[in-house]
This record gives structure tokens, sequence and C-alpha cells, in this order.
């Protein structure tokens, strides 16, 4: 039993997919070489001034609104100031005095369903990336990324435990992806979360000193650097020490925080309003325009599927947590009919193909209606659900159509009631004991013939149709 | 044509001779480059010029003209021909751009300023960079790091700054004309210690892009001239909102023949009491001449109190050196510009690199911007500063609900002489009175040479106007500039 309680607040950073910068017009394309994308803004030449992308401006309301955030009517840039190699201007274009969103919140349903309240969302432009090389012991430097448009959102101190903040960022990266802004790829830098955390004894209201945690490059990271710093904190405290405000870096490695800064040392950031941007103003007419193409969110998905779909809350999780397993879903339940049969084949068919392979739901290759075409041909008898299942097997790793893997590979059943009626013929005439010992009460020998039918028409009898025409054979007979 | 002749003529007359080949444009350029042999090794107003550059595109606009080329409407070239200057803080493509700086020594643009580029593109010939105060930050030319201008209408005297080199030059002949930038007084009050006519147009009228910034809120380039007429030609010219610039606004063009027609006959002007201390014995005189040229020529002329304009210099220095700060700080020795030798960590590279760069009033700049921004001063000077630059705005607004134009001196007295200044930084800060208000305000504000007699140093006289008053201040400085040919 833990004597102590652990206090934690989020600062995530979510670069936007904007097709260019923040600022400028150069494309924000991951992975370009070295310096390629720098115009006079990014680079902070003399004389060069930002321009501010309305695309950004456009996600920044988006993800305001969905994350229940007031929208400010009135939002200004500023400066904040400081020196560092991949900083050309020497100062960050951000927002401190009026953000562009402010007191919101996000649920999330795990561990248990909770409100995480969201203090503000800001826009800002990225840094450089230093590379240090190790041979010649050299540092350069990379602008690309520059000016690559950042939203910074913080929460409130109100997570308890690594499973809350693992949940939130899990809801909050669907709900980025939902809404088309940012790709949210931990690894490559897209989504960046910050942590600050303190602890204290169980029943004590104040709050104790925090530190923060940086360079958290994916979800199992987060997970085990609060377990780390949260027993070294209660440590340190248990002990009658005391905790020093400063900023630790998760080394993956070694698995554990490393001091990187002290409070004292912290940047005097001299924060003004940035002039070479004017007031934004936003209408009341921007936010509605915007609010009405909003697509629908996943928690807004979840509840749908479980209230209207009647799906379980597992199914109604798994398939709303991202865009393509709910757009797959919608379109096959819609296709079929079925909203279960359709969760069914997804939960089972399609997830076991996944992790086979090692797919993300994102990459998948398959056509949003061929499942739902699938389901439909095994319900309607038109195939097996073993060919069901191989044609889909078929379609998720090549996009094969299913109608035409079908006939390619001779998959349909037999459903012509002539054709079935003359293998039940040959089959009878062929067995005249069996038949015989049937009609005479052994009940038995039907699956016999039903097999021997079946083999008559090499296995591509509609087995129900077919089991029809037999009996009814029999029963003249 | 001779020299002097050519310099009898607007620059948009000179243009319009040009085309029709009364006068060649190559003999203009010869004519300029003359005097600039003649003078500039005494008064120094150029950082860098290039003659042979500007002798072949005079020959080649020449040449066109007696070809009989595309040039049918003068109006989209109003200013072919004419050997123009800019101020080394604007850029020119493939020039050095050093803003008076070691900063910058060897800076090279890789792009042109957009007033630059729309003066190219209006025909002029850009001849060569003129000096400066470093970044701008000063009133005299003297705080260069390529040594100081002197002024041409007394080599023993600055010109005035920051853009005194573009003064001086177009003074002496140097120049045709020029481009200046304003940050709180800087192409006006060089203008007036020079006996030229300085326009600082409305916040936002000129593009930013490719000026080099010093406070972003309040810079604007301008035109340096010898007359009005001049002076609303370049400000047609350069005007424009521009997409590289989200600051910049569409103004209205200065109508020339209104402005030539314009009558000062029932004009209400107000001097506000704050501008004008009558101790000062060359403005007194150049003032109350004016005020009573525009009283025989039917004006209103009243003092107004105007009381926040006592805070103007206290909150120019705040905002203006705050906002320097930051846009000083990309000046690193990382990706161009100085660097310093020597420095064992990134840290000592900065401050190596930065106490060698910048002369010793950047740097008083920069330590007053960190001063008011840093966390403890910040609500106390630039929070209160912003305040009060609101309160100024309103009170202008205010004035104008009741008078058509504002009149002032442009600055306390003549040129002072060489290193006067140096000795007393704060009462050079305290100069600037007559300049920062419509800085701070945005307003557009023209100077001209008023002088008190024939033979005296050239003082100014500015009319300061409402937001785009660009017409009716230079319709002013007009009537006053043909009234004083008259005398």
């Amino acid at each position: 039993m833990k004597d102590f309680e652990t206090v934690i607040g989020l600062e995530v950073h979510v670069e936007l997919k904007t097709r260019s910068k923040i600022f400028c017009s150069c494309p924000t394309t991951f992975g370009a070489p070295p310096n390629a994308h720098i115009c006079e803004v990014c680079a902070g030449l003399p004389g060069a001034l930002p321009l501010l992308n309305k695309k950004v401006l456009d996600y920044a309301i988006m993800t305001s609104l969905a994350l229940n955030c007031e929208v400010e009517r009135k939002s200004r840039f500023d400066r904040k100031n400081y020196f560092y190699p991949d900083l050309p201007k020497g100062y960050q274009i951000s927002q401190l005095y009026s953000p562009i969103g402010r007191n919101g919140y996000l649920e999330i349903e795990k561990p248990e369903k909770k409100r995480i309240r969201i203090h503000e969302l800001h826009m800002e432009d990225d840094a450089g990336k230093l590379i240090h090389n190790d041979i010649d012991d050299r540092t350069s430097i990379d602008l690309s990324r520059c000016g690559v448009p950042l939203l910074e959102i913080v929460t409130e101190p109100d997570f308890r435990s690594e499973e809350e903040v693992v949940s939130f960022l899990e809801a909050l990266r669907t709900m980025l992806k939902a809404l088309g802004v940012s790709d949210c790829k931990m690894q490559e830098g897209s989504l960046r979360a910050d942590v600050n955390l303190s602890v204290r004894a169980i029943g004590e209201e104040a709050l104790g000193t925090r530190t923060e945690m940086k360079n958290l490059s994916s979800f199992r990271a987060v997970s085990k650097a609060i377990e780390f710093e949260a027993a070294r904190q209660w440590e340190i405290v248990r002990n009658g020490g005391i905790i020093e405000r400063e900023t630790r870096r998760w080394d993956e490695e070694k698995e554990q925080s490393l001091s990187m800064r002290k409070k004292e040392d912290a940047a005097e950031y001299k924060y003004f309003p940035e002039p070479d941007i004017p007031v934004i103003l936003i209408s009341d007419e921007k936010i509605d325009e915007i609010r009405s193409v909003l697509p629908e969110l996943p928690s807004q998905k979840y509840h749908r599927y479980i209230e209207e779909l009647k799906l379980p809350d597992y199914d109604a999780g798994i398939l709303s947590a991202n865009k393509e397993t709910a757009v797959l879903f919608e379109k096959t339940a819609e296709i079929c009919g079925d909203p279960k049969d359709a969760s069914n084949w997804i939960m089972v068919d399609l997830m076991k193909l996944l992790n086979d392979t090692g797919t993300l739901p994102e990459d998948m290759v398959i056509r949003e209606e061929s499942l739902g075409e699938i389901i439909v041909m095994v319900k309607e008898g038109k195939i097996s659900r073993a060919s069901g299942k191989e044609i889909l097997k078929a379609a998720f790793v090549e996009d094969a159509i299913p109608k035409e893997y079908a006939d390619a590979h001779d998959l349909w059943l037999i459903s012509d009631p002539k054709l079935l009626e003359d293998a039940v013929d040959k089959v009878i005439s062929a067995n005249e004991k069996s038949v015989g010992e049937y009609l005479s009460g052994k009940t038995k020998n039907f699956r016999f013939l039903l097999g021997q039918s079946m083999r008559e028409t090499k296995g591509k009898a509609d087995p129900a149709l077919l089991s029809e025409i037999l009996k009814n054979k029999l029963a003249l007979l | 044509m001779d020299r002097k002749e050519i310099f009898t003529l607007t620059a948009t007359e000179l243009a319009q001779k040009i085309r029709e080949q009364k006068v060649t444009s190559e003999e203009v350029v010869h004519a300029v480059f003359e005097n600039i042999d003649e003078h500039e090794c005494n008064i120094h107003a150029y950082l860098d010029f290039w003659k042979e550059e500007s002798l072949k595109k005079a020959r080649k606009i020449d040449e066109t003209i007696a070809n009989r080329g595309v040039l049918e409407d003068l109006s989209d070239l109003p200013l072919l021909g004419v050997p123009v200057a800019v101020k080394d803080n604007l850029l020119l493509s493939g020039k050095k751009t050093t803003c008076g700086s070691k900063m910058l020594q060897e800076f090279v643009a890789p792009y042109s300023a957009t007033c630059v580029e729309k003066l190219e593109k209006a025909g002029a010939i850009i001849i060569g960079k003129t000096n400066m105060d470093e970044f701008g930050m000063g009133a005299s030319t003297e705080h260069s790091f390529y040594g100081a201008t002197r002024n041409p209408k007394d080599p023993t005297r600055v010109p005035g700054g920051s853009s005194g080199g573009s003064a001086a030059a177009v003074a002496y002949g140097g120049a045709f004309a020029a481009l200046g930038t304003d940050t709180g007084g800087s192409i006006r009050q060089p203008a007036a210690f020079c006996g030229l006519v300085g326009l600082r147009p409305t916040y936002g009228s000129v593009s930013r892009h490719g000026l080099t910034a010093f406070a972003s809120s309040m810079d604007a380039a301008g035109p340096i001239t010898r007359s009005t007429r001049d002076a609303a030609a370049l400000f047609n010219i350069v005007i424009g909102p521009d997409e590289k610039d989200q600051t910049s606004v569409s103004t209205p063009k200065v109508d020339l023949e209104k402005m030539e027609s314009y009558d000062l006959c029932g004009k209400r002007i107000a001097i506000p009491k704050q501008l004008f201390s009558e101790e000062t014995k060359e403005n007194n005189e150049a003032m109350s001449r004016a005020v009573e040229f525009c009283r025989e020529n039917g004006a209103l002329v009243e003092k107004i109190d105007m009381p926040i304009l006592d805070y103007a210099i206290a909150i120019y220095y705040i905002l203006s050196s705050a906002e320097a700060s930051a846009n000083l700080s990309r000046y690193d020795g990382i990706r161009y510009g100085y660097r310093a030798s020597g420095a064992e960590d990134i840290t000592e590279l900065y401050r190596k690199t930065r106490t060698e760069g910048f002369g010793k009033e950047v740097k008083r700049r920069i330590l007053l911007g960190n001063y008011v921004l840093s966390s403890e001063h910040f609500n106390d000077c630039y929070r209160q500063a912003e305040r009060a630059r609101n309160m100024l705005k309103k009170a202008f607004d205010e004035a104008f609900s009741k008078y058509d134009l504002l009149l002032c001196p442009t600055a306390p007295g003549e040129a002072p002489l060489l290193g006067e200044i140096d000795k007393d930084p704060l009462s050079t800060y305290i100069a600037d009175l007559c300049t920062v208000p419509a800085s701070l305000a945005g307003l557009p504000a023209v100077s001209l040479p008023f002088a008190a007699t024939e033979k005296a140093l050239p003082v100014g006289i500015q009319f300061i106007g409402p937001r785009f008053g660009e017409q009716e201040i230079l319709g002013a400085a007009r009537f006053l500039e043909k009234g004083g040919q008259k005398r």
C-alpha cells in the first residue's frame, strides 16, 4: 500500500501537419537534408518578418474547441527571449499573455473515467536541431525544423498515476489524429510530453515542490519516468530531504532521470508582445464555421457505438481509438447492416492480421468497403466463412477486391439448385444401402450422405441449401 | 544641361527631362559622382557606392530611351534614370548591409527590401548605401563603426541621425534623393539639420520587409529629399501593402496636383505646448515666422495642452529599447556576421561576439531593454509604458478631432558640433522630444527647413497629421515651402 500520492501535470508539444511553416512558406517535410528548407524568415536574417500561416490558426482553434477550451477572441503572440544556437532569431514566437485556448478539459476512460482539465493551449514555432559529431567534435546546426508549427497544451496537475497520464496521451493522440491536425508520432518528435511531477503524503493538501522531466520519446518512457521520479522524490521526502525545483532529463537506456538544470539557472525569458504580428481577432462566425466542420471526436464515437450501435464497451473503445478502424467499422456496418457482426470481424480477424504483420491501423491498405462486401458474401451463402477469412487476408495484404479474388481463386459456392439436385441424385443412387438404412430409421446416415454430396460438388456447395435438398429428396423416397 | 541646372529640378522633373532626352541619365549620374568625388572625403556620407555599375545602368536607360523602347508611360517609371541613395539598414540584394555595425561588416544581403525594390522598379538607379548610427540608434551618425558623417552645411557639425548619411548625401548633391528610416525621428531630424525635407510616413504604409529591425512597432522607411514634391513622389512609389509584412497597410497616394493647390486658409493648426519651448532661440524665431505665415494666410493657430507628451521620451526609450534588445539577439556570431575568435564555449562565444561586435550606444540600449523586460521591472516599466503609449495615441486622436494639423519644431535647435552629444547621452535622448510622439502614435510627420535667417544654420519645423494624413501634411509643407521661396 502506497503511503504517498503523486501529482502530475503535463506540457504537451504537438507538431501540426501543415504543408508550410508557421511564419513562412518553407515546407515542413520531416527528414529533409540539413538546412534544405530554410529562408530569410526561419533562418532569422536581418529585415525578415514573420507571416502567420492561417492554417495554423485554424488548427489551433479546431483543437481548442475539441478540448472544450474557451477560444480567446483577441489573441496575440509574444516573444520568448533566450540564446541558443538552434534558435536563429534569439527568441521564440510563442503566446504567454493571451493564448488561443483556455480552461478546457479532456475525459479519459481508463483506468477509470476522469476529467483532466486543460489550463491553456497556445501556438509557437519550433527550433532547429543541433547535431553533434563525436569524430571531429564539432556541432552542426540544422535549421530545417525552425518554424515548424507547434501547439503547446498545458494541463492542470490533475493526474495521480502514470496510467492516467498514458491514458490521457492516448486519448489526446487519437483526438488530434481524428482532427487531422497532427501525425502525433512520438519517435519523430511530433508529439512531445514534458512531465511536471511532485509527491505528497496521503491526506496532505499542499502540493510538493515539482520537477520537470524532458526527453520522453514513448508512452513507455513516460510511464517508466513517472514511476522512477515519484519513487525518487518520495525517498527523499520520507527521509526528511528537500526536493529541488529543477528540470530533469529521462535517460531511456539507464531508465533513470538526471538533473539538467536547477531553478536558479532557469532563463529569464523577458516575454513581451510580438510587434511584427498584429493582434488576432477571432469572430463568433469564425468559431461557428470551424465548429461546423469539426469531425466527430473519438470520445463521441465511443459513446455512440455503445448507446446506438449496442457494442460492448471494450469493442467500442478499440474501434473508436483510431480514425482508420473507426472508418472501416462504420463502413462495414453500413454495408452488412449488422454492427455487431462488423465489430466481430474487425475485433477478431482484422486485429489478428494487424498483430501478426505488425501493421499500424494508419498503414492499412484495405479499402473501407471490402470487409462489408466479404461479410455480405458469407451471409448470403455465396462463399464459406473460411473463404471469407482468406479473402480478408488478401484484401488486407494487397488490397485485393473481394469479388475479383473469389473469381480468380474459384471460391464461389454452388447455389444453383439444379446442380445440387444432380449431385444429390448421384449420391442417392450410388449409396442404396445407406439410403435404405436411413429410411428405416438410422438418421445418423444423413451426415454421411451430406458429406458424400458435398464431395460430389468438390466442397463448393452452399451447405445449407445442399442439406435442404438432400432432406427433401430423401423424404420423397 | 550643366551640373547646377540639373540640381534645380525635382526628381520627377529630372526623369521627365531624361525621357525627353534633354539630359541623359549618364550625365546625371556623372554629375552626382562629381559631387561625391568632391565632397565625400570630407563628409563621409556613404558606406559604399558603385560608380561604374551605376553609369552602366544609366547608359542602358539612355540607350533604351534613344531606341524608343517600352517606355511610353512615364507614370510607371517616375524616377527613370534618377540616382538615389539608400540607408545601410535597408537590404539591397547582392550588396553589403552593415547597419553601421562591425557586427555586419561582411554581411551581403541575399534579398532586397520591398521599398528598395519599388524604387528600382520606378526606374531609380541606386548608387550607394549611406552611413548611419549603428542599427539606427543615435541622432548624430557618430555612432557608426565606420566613422562619423559630417554636416555639409557646416562640417564641424553633425548631420543628425540616424539617417545622417542619407541626409548628407542629398544635401551635398551626392544623390538626388534618398531613403532613410525613422524609428524615433531618424528621418526628420537629419533632414532638419541638413536643410532638407524628411517624411516619416504613417506606420505600416511602407513595408518593413528588408528593413533591419530596430524597434518593430515604430520603424518606418521614408524619403529625405530637397523638396516636398520629391518627398511626395518617393512616398507614392514606396508605399503599398506587402504580403511579406503583416503590419503593412494600404495607404492612399498623395495627389500632387492637390498638394500644389493646397491652401492653408481656414485650416486649424495646433501647437502642443509640451513640444515648443520659447527658450530655444533658433526654434523660437523659425517657429514664430512659421506661425505668423500660417496666420497671415488665414489659418487658425492655437496652442494646446497635451500633458501625456511629458512622458513621451520615457515611453519611447522603454519600448524601443525593449524591442531592440530582442531584435538584436539574432546577431550572435552563429550563422552570419561577426564572430569573435578564441571562445571556449557557447556562452563565451556569445559574450565575446556581442561585446566586440556592438558599439557603446547599441549595448546601452540592449541593457536598457533587458532591464525593462526583466520580471522585476516588466510591470512598472514595460507595461506602464505600453499603457501610456495608448493614452498618447488617444490624446492625438482627440487633437485631430479638433485640428487639421499639429505644428512643432523638429529638434530643439540647430545641428550640434561633432563630439558634443557623446558627453551627455541623456540630454541627447531628451532632444528627441519633438520627433518621438508621432513615432509612438504611428502618425505621419514631415520636417521642412524653415531657417530663421538666410545665413543661419538650417532648422526644421514639423507638421504632424492624423493616420494616412500625408496629403494634408505635405500640402501644408508645400504651401510653406512656396511661401518661404517668395521671401
